[in-house]
C-alpha cells in the first residue's frame, strides 16, 4: 500500500518527466517488447484469421514441432557454424589490425597526414551494403576489375567468383574488416591520445625504446577499451551482418554453403519461402542463444575486471 | 596536456625517420584500398558499354560516355521518386528519432527522478535482447499496418536504446541539477526547461546522434526490403538493389530501348546508379567525416 502511494506521489511530482518519457517508452514497448512476446509464435502453427488477434488465437500450440523441423534441416548446423565462425574471424582479425593501426597512426609525425589516413579509412563506413555489393560486383564479375586487369598480370585464369565457393570466406572477411577497420582504429586512437604523456616521458628517461613503450604502456592502458569493445562484439556473435551476407554474394545459391547465416536464413524463410513458423523458430533460437552469450560474456569480464563489465 | 604534446612532437621520442616513412607508405597504400573502389565505379559509370563488353572493367575508360546517366535520368520519375523517399525518410526519421530519444533520455539523467534506474533498465534490456525479424515483421504488417507505405521506411527501429543511454550520459555529465532546480524555482515547467534550456545545451550530442541516424536512414534498404512489396515505394538504396538483378526496373521506355539496340548500358548503368546513390554523401564527405570521427569518440563512452 505504501508502495502504491509512493508511486502515485512520484507520478504527481514528476508529471513532466513521465510525460516527456511517454513517447519513447511506448515506442520501445511496441517496437521491442511486443516482438519479444511475439516470439511465442515459434511454438504455434499459424492459421490465418481476419485480424492479428484472431490469427493468434486460432493458431494452435504445437510445442517444439517447429524447432524439430528447423533442426532436422541440414541448414541449422551450417548457418550456426557460418555465423559464429565468421564473427570470430571478424572480431579477431579486426581487433589485431585496428589496435595495430591506431598505435601506428599515433606515431606518424605528420599530423595532417594522420588525419587524412583516418578520413580515408572510415570512408567504407559511409557506404550502404547495397553500394558495397555493387562495388564488390565491379571487382568480381566475369568482366570485373580482377578478371580484366589483375588476373592477366599474373598469367592466371579468369575466376568466376559468383559460382566458386572457395574464395568467399576470404572475400567476406576482407570486406567486413575493410568496412570496420577505420571506425575501430579511430576509437582506439582516441583512447591512446587520452593516455597522459608523462608515462612516456618517464619511460624515455628510463631508456625505454618505442617497442617497450608500446608493449609496456600503450597496450596495457588500452586494455579496458579492448575488453569492452570485444565483449560488445562477442555479445553479437550469434547475429550476422545481414547486408554483408545477403547482398554481397548476390544471392548465388551455389555459394550458400559458405554465405548462408542465421539472419539470411530467417529472412529467406520468411520473405521468399513463406515458411513463417520455421523462420520464427530459427529467430527464437538466435535470440535466446544470443542473449545467453551476452550475459555469459559479461559475467566473464566481471570476473576478470569488475569495472569493465557492462552491467 | 599541451605540454605533453610538445614533448611528443619535439622529436626526442619520435620514431625514426625510416620508420615514419614506412608507416606513411603503408597507410597511403591502405588509403588507396579505401578510395580506389569508388574511382573504379566512377570510371566504369563513365565508360562506353561496348568497351566494357570488349575489355572489361577498367580504371581508365577507353572512351568517355554519359549514356548510362542518360539511361537512368531519362526514366525521370523512378530516380526522382527514389530520391524523394530517401530524403523525406531521412529528414523525418532523424527529427523524430532525436525528439523521442532526447526526451526519453533527459528524465533518466535527473538524480531527482526516483525511477530513473528502472526506466534505464527498460531501455537497456532492448539492447540485450532482440525479438528478431519475424515478430518485428508481424508487428508492422499485422498489428500496425505500415506495409507498403512511406511510414514503413521511417517507423521501424526508429529509436535505439544505445543512443538513449548515450544521451543520458551526456545530459547527466553536462547539465547540472542545480541549473535545472533554479529554473524550477523560477516556475519553469519540465517541458519548458527541456526545450529551451536542455536541448540548446545538448547540441554536440544531438549533432552526433543526428548524423549517425541520418546516415542510417540514407543507407537503409532493409525496411524497404522487408516491409514494402509495392514497386511505387522504392528508396534509393532499394532501387539500386533491384536494378542489380533486373535492369528493367530502371527504364521501360520502349523507344529508348530500341534506340540503344544491343547496347543497353547494363553494366555501366549499375555503376552510374551506385554513383548517384552515394553522390550527396561524397559531396559532403569532408564535412561529414570530421563530425563522424568526433562522434565516434563521444560514442565510445561506456553504455
Amino acid at each position: 500500500m505504501r508502495q502504491r502511494n509512493g508511486f502515485a506521489h512520484e507520478l504527481n511530482k514528476n508529471k513532466g518527466n513521465f510525460l516527456l518519457m511517454l513517447p519513447g517508452v511506448l515506442y520501445l514497448f511496441v517496437n521491442n517488447y511486443v516482438p519479444m512476446f511475439g516470439m511465442s509464435i515459434a511454438f504455434k502453427k499459424i492459421t490465418y484469421g481476419n485480424s492479428f488477434v484472431e490469427t493468434y488465437i486460432k493458431s494452435p500450440w504445437v510445442g517444439l514441432k517447429n524447432f524439430e523441423f528447423f533442426l532436422s534441416t541440414r541448414d541449422a548446423f551450417l548457418i550456426t557454424r557460418n555465423t559464429v565462425l565468421y564473427n570470430i574471424a571478424f572480431i579477431a582479425i579486426g581487433l589485431v589490425l585496428s589496435v595495430a593501426c591506431a598505435v601506428a597512426i599515433n606515431e606518424i609525425t605528420n599530423k595532417r597526414m594522420a588525419k587524412f589516413y583516418q578520413a580515408a579509412m572510415i570512408l567504407p563506413n559511409f557506404l550502404s551494403w547495397i553500394v558495397i555489393s555493387g562495388i564488390a560486383y565491379a571487382f568480381l564479375n566475369a568482366r570485373g576489375f580482377i578478371n580484366s586487369s589483375i588476373v592477366g598480370l599474373f598469367d592466371m585464369e579468369a575466376v568466376s567468383f559468383y559460382s566458386e565457393p572457395f574464395w568467399w570466406p576470404y572475400i567476406l572477411i576482407f570486406i567486413q574488416v575493410w568496412y570496420n577497420l577505420g571506425v575501430n582504429t579511430v576509437i582506439y586512437l582516441a583512447s591512446i591520445t587520452g593516455i597522459s604523456g608523462e608515462y612516456y616521458e618517464s619511460a624515455v628517461i628510463d631508456g625505454a625504446g618505442k617497442w617497450q613503450q608500446i608493449t609496456k604502456i600503450t597496450l596495457p592502458l588500452l586494455k579496458p577499451t579492448i575488453i569492452t569493445l570485444t565483449i560488445i562484439s562477442l555479445g553479437g556473435i550469434f547475429h550476422a551482418n545481414f547486408g554483408l551476407f545477403f547482398n554481397v554474394p548476390r544471392e548465388s545459391g551455389v555459394l550458400f554453403g559458405v554465405t548462408n547465416v542465421i539472419d539470411t536464413f530467417v529472412f529467406r524463410a520468411l520473405r521468399t519461402g513463406g515458411r513463417t513458423e520455421m523462420a520464427a523458430a530459427a529467430g527464437f533460437y538466435q535470440s535466446i542463444v544470443g542473449f545467453c552469450i551476452v550475459v555469459l560474456a559479461n559475467s566473464i569480464v566481471k570476473k576478470i575486471s569488475r569495472e569493465n563489465s557492462l552491467f | 596536456m599541451a605540454n605533453d604534446k610538445r614533448v611528443k612532437q619535439s622529436g626526442m621520442n619520435s620514431i625514426s625517420f625510416a620508420g615514419n616513412i614506412t608507416l606513411n607508405i603503408t597507410f597511403s597504400i591502405y588509403a588507396i584500398v579505401c578510395i580506389f573502389p569508388l574511382l573504379l565505379v566512377l570510371a566504369v559509370s563513365l565508360s562506353d558499354e561496348a568497351d566494357i563488353v570488349d575489355y572489361g572493367y577498367r580504371i581508365i575508360p577507353k572512351s568517355i560516355s554519359l549514356i548510362s546517366y542518360q539511361f537512368i535520368l531519362s526514366s525521370g520519375d523512378k530516380i526522382l521518386s527514389a530520391y524523394g523517399y530517401t530524403i523525406v525518410s531521412t529528414i523525418a526519421g532523424t527529427i523524430l528519432a532525436l525528439l523521442i530519444t532526447s526526451s526519453l533520455a533527459y528524465p533518466l539523467s535527473r538524480k531527482s527522478f526516483k525511477y530513473r534506474n528502472k526506466f534505464a533498465f527498460y531501455v537497456y534490456f532492448t539492447m540485450l535482447f532482440n525479438g528478431g525479424m519475424v515478430p518485428l515483421y508481424i508487428v508492422y504488417t499485422q498489428i500496425i499496418p505500415l506495409k507498403n507505405s512511406i511510414y514503413a521506411l521511417i517507423i521501424p527501429n526508429l529509436v535505439s536504446g544505445f543512443y538513449v543511454l548515450l544521451m543520458r550520459t551526456y545530459f547527466s555529465q553536462n547539465i547540472s541539477d542545480s541549473i535545472v532546480e533554479s529554473a524550477e524555482i523560477d516556475g519553469a515547467s519540465t517541458f519548458r526547461i527541456f526545450f529551451t534550456m536542455v536541448l540548446p545545451l545538448a547540441k554536440p550530442v544531438l549533432a552526433t546522434v543526428g548524423l549517425f541516424t541520418a546516415m542510417g536512414y540514407w543507407n537503409n534498404y532493409f525496411r524497404n526490403l522487408l516491409f514494402v512489396y509495392d514497386d511505387r515505394v522504392m528508396n534509393l538504396q532499394y532501387l539500386l538493389f533491384r536494378m542489380q538483378s533486373e535492369i528493367e526496373v530502371m527504364n521501360t521506355d520502349p523507344q529508348l530501348i530500341v534506340e540503344l539496340g544491343k547496347y543497353i548500358p547494363q553494366e555501366t548503368s549499375r555503376m552510374a546508379m551506385v554513383i548517384l546513390t552515394i553522390g550527396p554523401i561524397i559531396f559532403l564527405y569532408p564535412f561529414l567525416q570530421r563530425y563522424f570521427i568526433k562522434g565516434l569518440t563521444i560514442g565510445s563512452v561506456k553504455g
